[in-house]
């Protein structure tokens, strides 16, 4: 099977001198979940938006899903298929606040996949049992906690069906309490073999979840190595500085 | 005590508006006496023994002068209606414009918005009027023939006529308040929380699409105050269409003080046909506004 994602030699800074990506390959096999790791600035949320077009890039080839995307993101119609077909989960989870929940999750597959009303509520209401909130459906954003707020997101992500979810650090934003109800739908998700790339700060989650790590510092690749490896033998002394910090936190 | 402090410095105040408003009444009639006239609204019945050029229910000049104040009155709010309707759907665009993706159209509405904004609305209904109407030799027909043609007797749009001074006002008006529309829309866009875009295009959704469902809802609270503020500024400069000889509850309400020499009951007729036209106005909005607050947040 070809790569999910393929990335070769992608460059980006967003003003002269400072490079958010400097020279970035790396690939994404079908049921893999990539962990991208890495201090703040690093470039690892410029990396994953670029994989669905929020972000565009300055040079190198980018294909996601056989689908090759221009580096100044010129073809609207290329992006907008590769966003039905890739999830993205954010770290302030940007709900709808306007939309109930179950809105928030059937807005997609009624607009964008044309879906009937009857079937995206069915749809989403199973998604959401699976969340463990369907009690939820009918509530609003606001009168949720952070953590059933994120798995609302992660819900309405997974309604279009998607071969491709980005995590972008999904529950640094979470009262601690509340980070493992995120991390376990993120786990099970994991389990039934989704594709996925994840930034997060979490190292129980990477080591346990991850197939592989991958380790930015100043919009470059550091290294990519399995778990086992970065964790315990990191290749590189920027990896096992960055380990350390965090360890100590 | 603190409450009885409060309570002092509220009838004192309240005691010094009553002596101003008495002392003016007092200068009022004070002054209506030695003009030998007295304070009455009896001139109100007799015949106004003007023309007039619009009227959209029936006039002539053997019509009483509250007759014709009345149809002053229509005008205004006829012109006031059309142009608010105009202003908010150019203002609009505008404004959405101003935020696109697009950078040519977001350099010329910046410069829409820059020149409207910089020059005086009198120079603007001047200009309309003399140069864009009057100015027009021929007639100027839409390709599509009888659906719309313009001539120095004003517009021609599916058989309604609208005259060269109406429409003059209409453009002028319009124009006017949608450089201002365009900027409430703008700051109303940008006050939503570019998460929302982020969230909504990585979801397949289509700019346009988003828009209308996910931004312009959550823009609505913050523009509607600033809007209402512009729908009122665009009533109260609707009195500016004297300059253009189009004949609005101000101009029909001069022309009848020239006659009758009434100025103070003339000024006062004005004045509630104004606060009666904003009341209007500023309670349609707060009725839009606490029905959009209300669906926007059911709980
Ligand atoms: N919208 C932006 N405008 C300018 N600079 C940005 C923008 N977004 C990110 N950057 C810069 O790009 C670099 C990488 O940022 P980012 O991808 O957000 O890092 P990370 O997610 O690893 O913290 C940083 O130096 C950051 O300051
Ligand atoms: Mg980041």
């Amino acid at each position: 099977m070809p790569p999910i994602v393929k990335a070769t030699n992608l460059t980006k800074s967003y003003s002269k001198g400072i490079l958010a990506l400097d020279n970035v390959s790396i690939s994404v096999e079908p049921g893999e979940v990539l962990v991208v790791m890495g201090p703040s600035g690093s470039g690892k949320s410029t990396l994953i938006r670029t994989f669905n077009g929020l972000e565009t890039f300055d040079s190198g080839q980018l294909n996601i899903l056989g689908i090759s995307l221009d580096c100044q993101n010129n073809e609207e119609r290329k992006i907008r298929r590769i966003r039905k077909r890739v999830g993205m989960v954010f770290q302030q989870f940007n709900l709808f606040p306007h939309l109930s929940i179950l809105e928030n999750i059937t807005l997609a597959p009624i607009k964008v996949q044309k879906k009937k009303r009857d079937d995206a509520e069915q749809n989403a209401l199973i998604l959401l049992s699976q969340m463990g909130i369907a009690s939820h459906a009918k509530k609003y954003p606001s009168q949720l906690s952070g953590g059933e707020q994120q798995r609302v997101a992660i819900a309405r992500a997974l309604a279009l069906k998607p071969e491709l979810l980005l995590f972008d650090e999904p529950t640094s934003a979470l009262d601690p309490e509340r980070v493992n109800e995120v991390l376990d739908a993120m786990r099970r998700l994991a389990t039934q073999g989704m594709s996925m790339v994840v930034v997060t700060h979490e190292i129980n989650f990477a080591k346990e979840v991850g197939d592989r790590i991958l380790f930015m510092d100043s919009g470059k690749v550091i290294e990519t190595s399995t778990p086992d490896i970065f964790f315990l033998n990191a290749k590189h002394e920027r990896s096992r500085k960055f380990l350390n910090q965090i360890k100590k936190k | 005590m603190k409450i009885s402090y409060k309570a002092t410095t509220q009838i004192l105040i309240a005691l010094i508006v009553i002596s101003i408003i008495c002392i003016l009444i007092n200068n009022l009639t004070v002054n209506l006496i030695k003009t030998g006239l007295g304070f009455s609204f009896g001139w109100l019945f007799r015949p106004a023994s003007f023309a007039l050029a619009e009227h959209p229910l029936p006039y002539s000049p053997s019509d009483s002068y509250a007759w014709a104040l009345f149809i002053g009155w229509l005008n205004s709010l006829k012109v006031i209606f059309y142009s608010l309707l105009l202003a908010t759907l150019i203002g609009t665009c505008v404004g959405l414009f101003r935020v696109g993706k697009n950078v040519l159209l977001r350099l010329v509405s910046a410069g829409y918005i820059a020149i409207i904004r910089q020059t005086p609305l009198l120079l603007q209904l001047m200009f309309w009027y003399f140069v864009a109407i009057l100015g027009i030799k021929g007639t100027i027909a839409s390709p599509i023939g009888s659906v719309l043609s313009i001539s120095n007797q004003g517009i021609n749009l599916l058989g309604i006529k609208l005259s060269a001074e109406f429409t003059s006002l209409l453009l002028g008006l319009s124009v006017f308040t949608s450089a201002y529309i365009a900027e409430v829309v703008r700051g109303g866009i940008n006050s939503v929380d570019k998460g929302q875009w982020e969230s909504f295009r990585s979801l397949g959704l289509k700019d346009s699409t988003g828009l209308y469902k996910i931004i312009i809802p959550q823009a609505l609270p913050a523009i509607l105050p600033g809007l209402t503020s512009q729908y009122l500024n665009l009533a109260k400069n609707s009195t500016l269409a004297i300059a253009v000889g189009y004949s609005d509850i101000y101009a029909i309400n001069d022309t009848i003080i020239n006659q009758t020499g009434r100025p103070i009951e003339g000024f006062i007729i004005l004045l509630l046909s104004f606060l009666f036209l904003n009341l209007i106005i500023s309670n349609g909005m707060e009725y839009l506004n606490t029905a959009i607050i209300r669906s926007s947040n059911p709980y």
